[in-house]
């Protein structure tokens, strides 16, 4: 880590890009989750920062790390391959928990659409 | 072959996370690949359905389709968030989508693919009728939800899985 003053220039811009996109993307998902007003509007913001929010950060660090060790560094891809498939399982608990609460109690701000079960009463 | 390969692709893809991990050598591809080989087998024991890529070049256009959509939607939804829902017009919505894609391994990619998209997201998705909940975050008067995501993503995914 004491290195990087060796990192040249042409290097150190990419990276420092990537690094601020991904970490701005990722504070933007964060301040959707407070801003936002609906339960499954705050379910969107934060796939910001799993999504490219996270894939610029790992871009960044295969970059940095791939010309510091002198050696293709590629193992970040496998936590971007991890974060990639394992959201889709909280993202659906949170969801389908917040759809049968909300039908179980008839929710006003929930549409004819989504307030029968599927399948049962095919529209 | 396929009795010691009960799951090439599972037995591969180990082998590459194993290098990944670790520094490449002769040795360590010699470990990964014998974990990869037990990994497989102990798959085989659990049963489960095999999984056939029919189309490995559609397959690497998706992920580029897949690729460049998400960075899109990131911007349109970072955008939306940093207008305040640009200026309180923006309103979401749910869609309902009737999926003809049936093949598990399929529906798991394109729940990846939806997920990793802002701006949508899977609620709930119904095996037998093949309908498909959908949140989406910017609901614009004339969008085809239904029709951009069974042409975009479901016909190629079909192709793939069959």
């Amino acid at each position: 880590m004491s290195h990087l003053e060796t990192v040249p220039l042409w290097l150190a811009i990419p990276v420092g890009l990537l690094l601020v996109l991904g970490s701005g993307l990722t504070l933007l998902g964060t301040i959707g989750l407070v801003q936002l007003k609906s339960f499954y509007d705050r379910l969107h913001a934060p796939t910001l920062g799993t999504g490219w929010g996270m894939a610029a950060i790992v871009l960044a660090s295969i970059l940095l790390f791939s010309w510091l060790e002198g050696r293709p560094s590629l193992h970040e891809a496998v936590i971007a391959v991890f974060v990639m498939i394992t959201t889709p399982v909280t993202m659906m608990m949170l969801g389908r928990a917040a759809l049968h609460r909300d039908r179980k109690e008839n929710a006003p701000e929930l549409p004819e659409i989504a307030r029968r079960t599927l399948g049962e009463d095919t529209p | 072959m396929s009795r010691f390969f009960p799951h090439p692709l599972l037995s591969l893809a180990l082998t590459a996370m194993w290098l990944l991990l670790t520094r490449f050598s002769l040795g360590n591809l010699l470990l990964g690949a014998a974990i990869a080989l037990i990994a497989g087998w102990a798959m085989g024991a659990l049963h489960p359905r095999r999984v056939r890529l029919r189309r490995w070049d559609l397959l690497a256009k998706l992920l580029c389709i897949v690729t460049w959509d998400i960075l899109k939607s990131n911007a349109t939804v970072a955008w939306a968030i940093l207008t305040n829902g640009r200026g309180g017009k923006r309103r979401s919505g749910f869609v309902c989508i009737p999926l003809e894609l049936r093949s598990i391994n399929g529906l798991a990619l394109l729940a990846i693919i939806l997920t990793a998209t802002p701006g949508t997201a899977w609620l709930e998705h119904d095996q037998d009728s093949g309908l498909l909940l959908l949140h989406v975050f910017d609901l614009r008067d004339g969008d085809d939800w239904s029709g951009l995501i069974r042409n975009r993503y479901e016909a190629p995914l079909l192709e793939i899985f069959g």
